[in-house]
Formats: C-alpha cells, structure tokens, sequence
C-alpha cells in the first residue's frame, strides 16, 4: 500500500510547449497535445500506457482522446488558475488507491490570440454578474486587485512594496528568452508605468501569453524504471481549500484562509518545516499575492512580506528564493499560471532552470484559483525520503 | 443611470434587487442566529436555517479597500471607477462603487463613512455609496 505523500508519489515527466508568449498558430487542443506528448518523451512513456487524464479548460476526455488515449480515470476540477496543484494532489491520491496508474495532467490556453478558446461572456445571473460585474470589477486587474489596500495600510505598507515584488522577480526572468518581460527594471519604473487600477500599475500585473504544459505521475516505484529515473520529482505533502466566489466575502481581506489552510495541510502531510524548504513559486497573477502567500503561509510573520522583499531574500543569491522564472509578472501566464509555477519548481529540482539555483532539494508551490477564491499547494522534493 | 452589465435577478436574490428598485435596499437577517447575511440565499450561512428575514439597512458604511480602475471595460463608458469594498452597519461586506467623489487617493480614506445611494443600471437598481455628509454621522 503507497501513500499519496512522502514522496510515494512522483512527477515522471514534465514540459511546457516548445513556444510560449504569442502563439497564434495554435489551438488551445493543439497547446494541450503538445505538451501533453513532450511531457510523455521527457518521461520516457508511451501515451498508450496513460490511464487517468486531468485538466482545467475543457472536458479532460478532450485531450486524451486527441492523443488516442481511453482513460479509466478522469478529473476536470476547475477551481481557476491555481487547479493544477489541486489535480496533481488528486491524481496522487487516485495513483495511491490504484483508480489509475500513470496521470496525464495537461494545460493549454490560447490567453492572448484566443485560438479555439471559449468566448468570455458575463452571465447577469451568476453571483458575480450580480454582485461584481455590475461594479467593474470584470478583469482581473479591478477585481482581484481590490482588497489590496487594506493589506497595505493594515501593515504600514505602501504601493512601493508591489513595486519591489515586480522589480525583484524580473531579476530571475531578465536574457530568459522565453519570459515575456525580460529587460531589467527598477522600483521607480515600475512606480511610474502605466496606471492600470491603482495602486497597479502595469509591470505589477501580469504577462497575457499563449502556452501550454503538462505533468506525468505514477507510482515512484514505477517511475524508477524509466529512463528519466534520475530526474524523478517526488511529491512530499499537499493541501487543497476555498473560500469564496466573491471577493467581497473574503473572510479577511488582510489574509486569505485558504492559503493558511491548504500550506498548514501541505506542511502537515509532507512531515517538514518552513526552515526546510529550499526554494518557492507563489502564483503571482499580480504583485500582491507573493506579498499575502508569504505570510499566510508562514514563511514570515504577519507584516513582515514587505521586509522579505526589500531585503533582497527572494532575489539572485538570496537566502529564499522565490519565483525563479520571474513569475507571471514576468515570465508568462496564459491566464491559468499554475501550471507553469509547477513546472518552474520540477526545473529548479532536476538542475535544468534558466536560472538555476544551488542545491535546491525542497521546494514549496503555493497556488491560488480565481480570485481569492480557492488554493491549492505542493511540496516536492528530488529526494524520496 | 450608468452604463454596463445589468444583473439578472434569481429566485433567491429578487427580493434584493425588488429592494434596491423601491430605493430601500434589504439584506437577509437569520432569525436563529441573528446573523446578518449578504449575497442573499436560501439558507443561513451561520447555521443553516431557512427562517430568514428581510431587512431595510440602515445606509451607513465604512470604506474597507477599493481600487481605481484607470482601464473600464468598453460596455461601461466611463473613464475610470471606484471599484469598493464597504462594510455596512449591519456587519456584512458589499462590492459597489464610490460616487460623489474624485477618482484620486487622497479623496480615499480607508475607514471613512459611506452613505447609501442608488443608481440606475438598465431595468434594474444598483446601491452605490458615497461620502457620508459630516451631520449625518
Ligand atoms: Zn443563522
């Protein structure tokens, strides 16, 4: 009998479409194909051997039987941006209780040339038709942004701190050719761009890409005989929760819930410590969410987020390091980022990152779905304990 | 009368919006555990009963957070809003939007008093806030 935690369970393969940023020669199925098949090569496993299949978008049957698979598991859970950490942890599960045995986790979105994606429409009736849309709050950068300020003045905190989040996770994405926004950028540029929602101005809200990537899991025992055994990513612990689908009914807007609960749980089943962990990636759809993650999920104390940034800890050779892609702000999100936080993380703990960071063997992967609506988290480690 | 997306009332929420439209904007009270509800619905969030009740609100707010949308979608046809949250009196928290009032931060104080307001949007009737006159507090 194998656990879903404790590194029981292992990423065999992982991969992102072979292009990210603008892709208009792509259907959104054709970015789920493709890195669906790369992740298969860099596993080093026929699709005929995949027997669960998940995905946020689209029916996930969509996918597999695209690439001629017939699978006896299925997952569609679609909670936003941050699902895919929340599939990952049920695909463990599924793997762990034998309802499959090797797990097809793919993403795909046509973000910015909108091929063969759904139309977005605002139905009057929905909660958010009747109590958000009215108002604006439509686009993510007016309605995600909104609780914002009471973060900031709660803490004797300024926009300057959404400032130096941006500056400091472009630091990891500047010469990255495949980060969308590459080229350095201080705290006063960004402070002077574009206002987009204040207190937001552009570089503190995210790229809008086409992309795609997808994950392979199954047994570790499994994954010990491919030949990508030596770049086996186990998954330690995770935690899934939610909240509300309205930003007003946050219970506190200062500190989302779900974060501290889905990393308390993630904590809890992966049997480690904060002082543990080697490496972050915080889904940052905007500058404020690496601020509210970092001291939801206890990596610092209530007020400390700022200091952490400033301070210089998340950035090139800083004790912690945190999105070392560059993050949304920077590198890409095809406007469900959480895939590609994942993918970042099995980068960093196979060696293989475009800015690889020293000897990272635990790294922490907190996501977030809609808008402060749900969170999913993952611990995952190159070592099986 | 604004222009933008119109709600489209439900079975649950037609008593809100009914409310808004006669200038006299209702939330839902348990009568089990006295909670103050909003967004409106069938069944307590507290504990569950369905024995609720509607009530007038006062109209007092405070301003919780908000921002300045620089960036309105096309189908409203305004320059920029003040996208809010507000806590009413009641206890509850709303989304709306700040009126009577310039789109600048210093004109924004978080915790400043908020009055109740309505604005026509379509066939129906948005509660909007703006800055409480200084007697009125
Ligand atoms: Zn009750």
């Amino acid at each position: 009998m194998i656990s879903m935690h404790r590194g029981d369970i292992a990423i065999a393969g992982a991969s992102e479409t072979a292009r990210l940023g603008k892709i208009p020669d792509q259907s959104v199925l054709q970015l789920h194909a493709e890195a669906a098949v790369r992740a298969l090569a860099d596993a080093g496993i026929a699709a005929a051997e995949v027997d669960g299949i998940a995905n946020d978008g689209m029916p996930p049957y969509d996918v597999s039987d695209y690439l001629g698979i017939r699978p006896r598991w299925l997952d569609g859970t679609s909670v936003g941006g941050g699902s895919f950490m929340v599939l990952v942890r049920h695909a463990a599960a599924a793997i762990a209780s034998g309802a499959a045995d090797v797990v097809l986790v793919t993403h795909g979105e046509s973000g910015r040339s909108r091929v063969g994606a759904r139309p977005y429409a605002s139905d009057g009736s929905s909660l958010g038709g009747q109590f958000e849309h009215p108002y604006g709050a439509m686009a993510p950068y007016s309605t995600f942004t909104t609780p914002v300020l009471a973060f900031l003045e709660g803490r004797g905190m300024s926009p300057r701190d959404l400032a130096v989040v941006a500056a400091a996770q472009r630091e990891w994405a500047v010469g990255n050719p495949r980060a969308l926004r590459n080229e350095p950028i201080t705290v006063d540029e960004v402070l002077a761009g574009p206002e987009i929602a204040y207190p937001f101005t552009r570089d503190m809200c995210c790229v809008v890409t086409d992309g795609g990537g997808a994950l392979v899991l199954m047994s570790a025992e499994r994954a010990a005989d491919l030949p990508s055994a030596s770049r086996t990513v186990y998954l330690l612990g995770s935690g899934e929760a939610a909240e509300s689908p309205l930003l007003s009914q946050m219970d506190d807007l200062e500190s989302f819930g779900a974060f501290r609960s889905a990393s308390a749980e993630a904590f809890r089943t992966a049997g480690i410590t904060h002082a543990d962990v080697d490496h972050i990636m915080f889904y940052d759809a905007f500058a404020h969410l690496p601020l509210y993650m970092l001291e939801d999920t206890g990596f610092v104390g209530r007020g400390e987020s700022g200091a952490f940034y400033a301070e210089g800890n998340s950035r090139p050779g800083g004790r912690l390091p945190v999105n070392t892609n560059g993050g949304g702000l920077s590198y890409t999100h095809t406007g469900k980022y959480g895939m590609f936080a994942i993918q970042e993380a099995v980068r960093q703990l196979r060696g293989e990152a475009f800015n690889q960071v020293e000897g990272v063997e635990i790294s922490f992967v907190q996501g977030i779905g809609m808008m402060f609506g749900s969170a999913g988290t993952l611990i995952l480690s190159n070592r099986r304990p | 009368m604004t222009t933008g997306p119109v709600p489209k009332p439900t079975p649950e929420t037609l008593p809100f919006w009914e409310s808004t439209r006669a200038r006299a904007m209702s939330i839902q009270h348990c009568l089990d555990c006295g909670a103050a509800i909003f967004y409106p619905r069938s069944y307590c969030p507290k504990c569950t009963s369905s024995d609720l009740e509607w009530r007038p609100v006062s109209g007092r707010a405070t301003l919780a957070s908000y921002v300045i949308n620089r960036r309105p979608l096309p189908v409203f046809e305004v320059e920029q809003q003040i996208i809010a949250l507000v806590n009413l009196e009641e206890g509850v928290r709303m989304m709306t939007n700040i009126v009577g009032v310039e789109p600048v931060p210093t004109a924004l104080q978080l915790g400043m008093a908020l009055e109740l307001d309505y604005d026509e949007r379509g066939d129906q009737v948005l509660p909007v806030f703006r800055p409480a006159l200084k007697e009125s507090e």
